[in-house]
């Protein structure tokens, strides 16, 4: 089984340095991308592989690069983006990548950056992440000194300088267009589309943004080819996928595997199973913005489309696990919590109806619910929902309220009931 | 009033955004930077350094949450509390930094040693529960191994 994004990466020891990296391969895919392919050809090579985007959309990063204005009438200055703002909460697979071979990193974006001819990157990074940024500066500073980054790359014409730019909190900024406004200076708001930023982005320049994982799959594309890419995976999104599972397991931790694997699989053998005493109840499959899965959906196919046909979505393919000690009431206030804090307030729906929904699951979790409040909550979740607020945090904060509802209402009834959580 | 320190590093800042006011969470970083957070007068410096109103800075300032507005302890706590936690038990642990500090999120121990304040996820959700002092990172902490950890932070 191959798992080209974490082969060199050896937990515990630092990370290659450029050298290093270099015996291993690494930058080679730069030197094929800048002397051998125009930047077209590597748009191309990336949409068949058909790598989708690993911060949780999945749309195809080719297809995304292709609407970059390209040719002589396009803008001078474009940027290249890495979102590096890992802050969905139970996500930690992109600390892995970061910390554990920076220049793969930096090899995806010198290559994507090529591709849509952007001459700035920037690498978004969030404060807490300290140590990836360290380890990032030396490795720009490295690359620089090889000639992989600044003026004429290799000797060709093209030329990119990158930069290192870290947050000061707010889960707002992982949002593409918020962070944009974030590298601008301004609150970390959303921004209307259309514009997109392909065509309108950072200081109104065409940009692309995508996540640290995706970029670290482009080296490997452009070595191997898009069918190597695509036989990677045991689904028809190309490649594998680092899935990571947290909560009362045997052994929570993150791993590379062929995208498309079970969840079952996942959780029992890569993550050891439940712990002794505890039985799984929930499953939120790609962060705290997904619907909840249950223990009847332990078969399903870890791809984009197989867990949305189950009801939910991969997101970030990092799995929290809720077990049957764990109240679901609290879970979910947990979760809610964290969406009402993280509301940038831009728009009136998720503004004010997050902190309503914060409230309603606390007394309902303390004993002071009332049944009408299971309406209320229902009704949160179709006025949250997609198309009615400015950016997809409030929807997302819905996915697992909505799911909780309607697999665990029962616990929910109890607490009403019973005036008190029956969990304490 | 900025000190030079501040204003070289903010016009390093400068040369590498297209207008000043790009500049601002950087210029806000670097005075946190040098005085551990940022006061009413140092918003207003950096505004007039940066051509913006005071009110434009402090809607930046006031949105980030790692930007101080109040001063903090010599060393800063930052729990997550997110979901991951919140199942392996950062309430417990909570319980056990108030007993310890005898202060609650948002405030500061009266010797100025710690200041304690909630987080977002800080991606370790592996290694729950997970908290920074500083810019350590401490992860599988538990009730018995705070004591120890705090000693080293005075």
């Amino acid at each position: 089984m191959e798992r080209p994004l974490t082969i060199n990466i050896h937990p515990g020891q630092p990370p290659l340095n450029l050298k290093e990296y270099e015996s291993v391969g690494g930058y080679a895919a730069v030197r094929k991308a800048v002397t051998n392919l125009t930047p077209q050809e590597v748009q191309q090579l990336v949409q068949e592989s058909n790598l989708k985007g690993r911060g949780g959309a999945g749309f195809n990063t080719g297809f995304k690069w292709s609407f970059v204005p390209m040719g002589p009438d396009a803008p001078t200055t474009k940027y290249l983006i890495a979102n590096a703002d890992e802050m969905e909460p139970g996500t930690f697979k992109d600390r892995l990548l970061l910390e554990g071979n920076p220049h793969q990193l930096i090899e995806g974006m010198i290559i994507a950056a090529y591709a849509i001819q952007a001459n700035i990157a920037y690498v978004f990074l969030r404060w807490a992440y300290k140590k990836a940024a360290e380890l990032i500066t030396k490795g720009i500073q490295e690359a620089y000194a090889k000639g992989y980054l600044g003026k004429n790359i290799l000797g060709s014409p093209f030329s990119l300088d990158m930069y290192l730019h870290t947050g000061v909190g707010r889960y707002m900024c992982g949002e593409e267009t918020a962070l944009l406004n974030a590298l601008e200076g301004k609150r970390a708001t959303p921004r209307a589309k259309p514009p997109f930023p392909q065509v309108s982005g950072l200081f109104g320049k065409p940009t692309i943004v995508n996540n640290v994982e995706t970029f670290c799959c482009v080296p490997h594309i452009i070595n191997n080819g898009a069918a190597w890419f695509k036989s990677l995976s045991y689904s028809e999104d190309g490649g594998t996928k680092l899935y990571g599972v947290s909560g009362k397991v045997k052994r929570p931790g993150a791993w590379e595997l062929p995208m498309g694997i079970t969840m079952r699989e996942l959780i029992e053998e890569h993550a050891g199973g439940m712990k002794n005493g505890y039985r799984l109840k929930g499953v939120l499959p790609g962060g705290a913005s997904t619907d909840f899965l249950t223990d009847k959906h332990l078969d399903i196919k870890l791809d984009f489309k197989s867990v949305s046909a189950a009801g939910s979505r991969l997101g970030t393919g990092t799995m929290i696990v809720m077990d049957d000690a764990t109240c679901p009431v609290g879970f979910v206030h947990n979760l809610q919590h964290f969406f009402a804090q993280e509301s940038c307030g831009w728009c009136t729906p998720c503004r004010e109806g997050l902190p309503w929904v914060e409230k309603i699951l606390w007394s309902i979790e303390n004993g002071n619910g009332r049944e009408e409040d299971m309406e209320l909550l229902q009704m949160h979740t179709r006025l949250l929902g997609p198309g009615n607020t400015f950016c997809a945090l409030a929807p997302g904060a819905m996915e697992p309220l909505q799911s909780a509802i309607k697999y665990f209402g029962d616990d929910f009834l109890t607490h009403i009931k019973e005036k008190k959580c029956p969990y304490q | 009033m900025l000190q030079e320190s501040e204003i070289l590093a903010i016009e390093h800042e400068l040369t590498l955004v297209p207008h000043k006011s790009a500049a601002v969470i950087e210029a806000l970083k670097i005075v946190q930077q040098h005085r551990g957070w940022v006061s009413d007068e140092a918003v207003a410096a950096i505004a007039t350094h940066l051509d913006m109103s005071p009110a434009a800075v402090d809607s930046i300032a006031t949105f980030y949450n790692l930007i101080f507005r109040k001063p903090v302890g010599r060393h800063v706590i930052l729990l997550c509390d997110s979901i991951s936690c919140y199942v392996m038990g950062y309430k417990t642990l909570y319980a056990a930094l108030q007993k310890q500090l005898n202060i609650r999120f948002g405030e500061t121990t009266p010797d100025q040693r710690f200041t304690l304040l909630p987080n977002a996820c800080l991606g370790c959700c592996d290694h729950a529960p997970a908290l920074m002092i500083d810019a350590n990172l401490h992860t599988d902490v538990t009730v018995e191994q705070l004591e120890t950890l705090l000693e080293k932070y005075v």
